[in-house]
């Protein structure tokens, strides 16, 4: 048995780091496919409206534990190769994001009233050009309280990759703890990490929900 | 006695007094109407008759009693005091006959075999017999605010408070609601206005109490001030809402 | 193409129907706890003594901001230290009540408070009880307006429980890591147990849609 020590502390902040990548990676794929589903569940295509909300059922009905699991052995199989394990991780994760950004997006879009629509065709603008200067700003501005909610879920959420082995901060607080025998010191240390991330950003979230809604 | 015993009573919200030292009396069967400027006190003076807000000094009397202030003693008192808001205040998950039962069931004033027909009687007063099944949600202001009297009603109230009852209503609605009232004040029901309803306080009211910065300004007979007020807020008051 | 082979599943039809059955305890008592806690919570919120109102703020705040699998660790790994023994079942339990109490607490309390007091005051002034004035006036809109908020909170409680498997509980996804263990058939196994949590998540969807529209009758606005 060892004692809690500095090399400790070190280790914790190499894991943060995967924590902060794992979310970094589902935000720069997820953001765009969150996108295009918050698109195609909002537009005129029922074929594609169907779709994009099927996937998003489908995928909000199952444990991210599970998608996990689901993409870690399932790439391989799929491809008929190995992958390392961040790419299947960060392929649970990029969905997942996408799914959740696109529900709360398209709650947006559709929070925007179907005049200012009208008023765009009206002045003779594009669909790409309504939604680009039009709905999308207004949108943008109702969903983001939702959407740095989510963030907080999401960096909470990469503890789960610690399940499939990849060594994020939850999983090197349960490293340490096995060698050190201090899980008091070593889980509160660890929770006081995540709260000292998310907190502000739960702040955050709620300042812009008072802001919207004291600005209608 | 006089039913209603208005005594000296001030009102303040922290360092602002809106009740300067107000006395009135309300006779059994009077109407009394309450206008003035916004700000001069009248809604909060009908709210403290039933003790929606506390008063800082002073004194109310109900029927010769001071409105206690234990919950049960209140509870009491407001089982004679209807009062009918601004805003309608209906039950939306009731239908209009719960929204009308609820109270004389609960307090014990009738069985649930009598309140269907409780509920009948009532609301044929307002005219909205037809509606018992619906919810308020499905009926216009106009009818919402009937069915409120309806409620007050239902309770059989020795003293009915209207605070600005038609302020809320498109204008084409209001009139009807105003047959509802002086089909009440013909009956003799003891009622207080707080409204800008001037034909109403001038042709249907029995007293005028004109406020103005916290202080009963003037009172007495409507058809007399109106013709010939004292003073001079009250005749600019009048000149800006005649019609 | 790879081939997939989902018959040496078929013997752990037992595990599996086991794993499911824990899956709704852990998530029916952490939900029925949880909203005992909620209530408390609430009614301190709105209502509470400010030393007690900050204690809550408090509580709330530490557990949605830290992740639910710590926090089941701490109930599992830490508290036995000091003496307080659990069992995994138990553990978790008590890990996802203290979970869905802190999200419950502020949907109920935002359901009170999406009351209008002049509701209050009518039922006030028609000389009816406090209590009288809560259950009748007050709680059906409310519980209506937190009802597609709670019961989503449900849902993701249902998919949360999965963790509990990390303190080897033995619920569905627990089961799924024994079975796996045995078939070595982890791809096929972890798709079956995705599709029961997508089944019994549809099913308890329906469910409560079924039920809001039989209990929720009245129109409201817009």
């Amino acid at each position: 048995m060892r004692q809690f020590s500095f090399s400790d502390l070190i280790f914790l902040a190499t894991a943060l780091e995967w924590t902060f990548l794992m979310a970094a990676i589902a935000l720069a794929f997820g953001v765009p496919l969150g996108l295009a589903l918050a698109l195609a569940r909002t537009s005129g295509s029922t074929v594609l409206r169907l779709v994009a909300s099927a996937f998003v059922e489908l995928i909000q009905g199952i444990p991210l534990l599970g998608l996990l699991m689901f993409f870690y052995f399932g790439i391989p199989v799929l491809a008929g190769k190995d992958v390392p394990t961040v790419v299947a991780v960060g392929a649970a994760y990029t969905i997942y994001t996408a799914v959740f950004l696109g529900d709360i997006w398209r709650g947006g879009i559709q929070a925007v009233r179907q005049a200012q629509w009208e008023a765009g065709a009206c002045l003779g603008l594009s669909w790409l050009q309504q939604f680009v200067h039009i709905i999308g700003p207004q949108a943008f501005r109702i969903a983001l309280p939702a959407t740095v909610g989510f963030l907080v879920q999401l960096i909470k959420n990469t503890s789960l990759a610690s399940v499939v082995g990849l060594v994020e901060l939850a999983r090197a607080g349960q490293m340490i703890s096995a060698g050190t025998f201090q899980p008091l010191l070593v889980y509160t240390l660890v929770a006081a990490i995540y709260f000292t991330i998310c907190f502000p950003l739960t702040t955050w979230s709620r300042t812009l929900e008072a802001r919207l809604n004291g600005a209608r | 006695m006089a039913l209603v015993e208005i005594k000296n009573v001030r009102k303040n919200y922290g360092p602002l007094e809106v009740l300067k030292g107000v006395s009135l009396d309300v006779e059994k069967g009077e109407i009394v109407t309450i206008i003035g400027r916004s700000g001069s006190g009248k809604s909060t003076l009908l709210r403290c008759i039933n003790a929606l807000e506390t008063i800082n000094s002073g004194e109310i009397l109900l029927e010769g009693q001071s409105v206690s202030t234990s919950m049960d003693g209140l509870r009491q008192m407001r089982q004679k005091v209807g009062i009918v808001f601004q805003a309608f205040n209906l039950f939306p998950h009731m239908t209009i006959e719960k929204n009308v039962t609820l109270a004389p069931i609960l307090t014990g004033k009738t069985d649930k075999r009598g309140a269907k027909e409780l509920a009948f009687s009532v609301l044929e007063r307002v005219g909205l017999a037809d509606k018992l099944n619906a919810y308020p949600e499905q009926l216009s202001g106009g009818q919402q605010q009937r069915v409120a009297i309806a409620r007050c009603l239902a309770m059989s109230p020795h003293l009915m408070l209207f605070d600005e009852v038609t302020s809320a209503l498109d204008p084409e609605l209001v009139g009807e609601v105003l047959k509802v009232m002086e089909g009440m004040a013909a009956q003799g029901m003891t009622m207080v206005l707080v409204t800008h309803e001037m034909n109403f306080a001038r042709n249907v009211a029995t007293k005028l109490v004109f406020m103005h910065q916290g202080r009963v300004w003037e009172q007495g007979d409507p058809k007399t001030l109106f013709a010939n007020p004292q003073t001079p807020e009250l005749k600019s008051f009048i000149g800006h809402h005649a019609r | 193409m790879p081939n997939f082979n989902f018959r040496p599943l078929w013997r752990y039809e037992d595990q599996f129907i086991d794993g499911v059955l824990t899956t709704l305890l852990l998530t029916v008592s952490a939900t029925a706890i949880g909203l005992v806690i909620g209530i408390i919570g609430a009614v301190v919120l709105r209502s509470g003594p400010k030393s007690a109102r900050i204690g809550v703020r408090a509580y709330i705040e530490i557990i949605r901001n830290t992740p639910a699998l710590l926090q089941i660790f701490i109930i599992f790994f830490v508290l036995p230290t000091i003496g307080l023994k659990f069992s995994p079942i138990q553990a978790s339990i008590v890990a996802l009540s203290i979970y869905f109490g802190a999200y419950a607490s502020e949907i109920l309390r935002s359901g009170l408070s999406s009351i209008p007091p002049s509701q209050i005051e009518a039922g006030l002034c028609l000389g009816l009880t406090r209590w009288q004035v809560l259950s009748r006036i007050v709680l059906p809109p409310a519980i209506r307006n937190i009802y597609p908020s709670i019961t989503s909170q449900f849902v993701l409680l249902l998919l949360g429980t999965s963790i509990a498997s990390q303190v080897s509980a033995d619920e569905l996804f627990h089961a799924a890591g024994f079975i796996d263990s045995r078939t070595y058939r982890s791809f096929e196994v972890y798709a079956l147990t995705c599709g029961i949590y997508f089944t019994l998540v549809v099913f308890f969807k329906i469910v409560f849609a079924l039920v809001g529209r039989a209990v929720f009758r009245w129109p409201t606005r817009r």
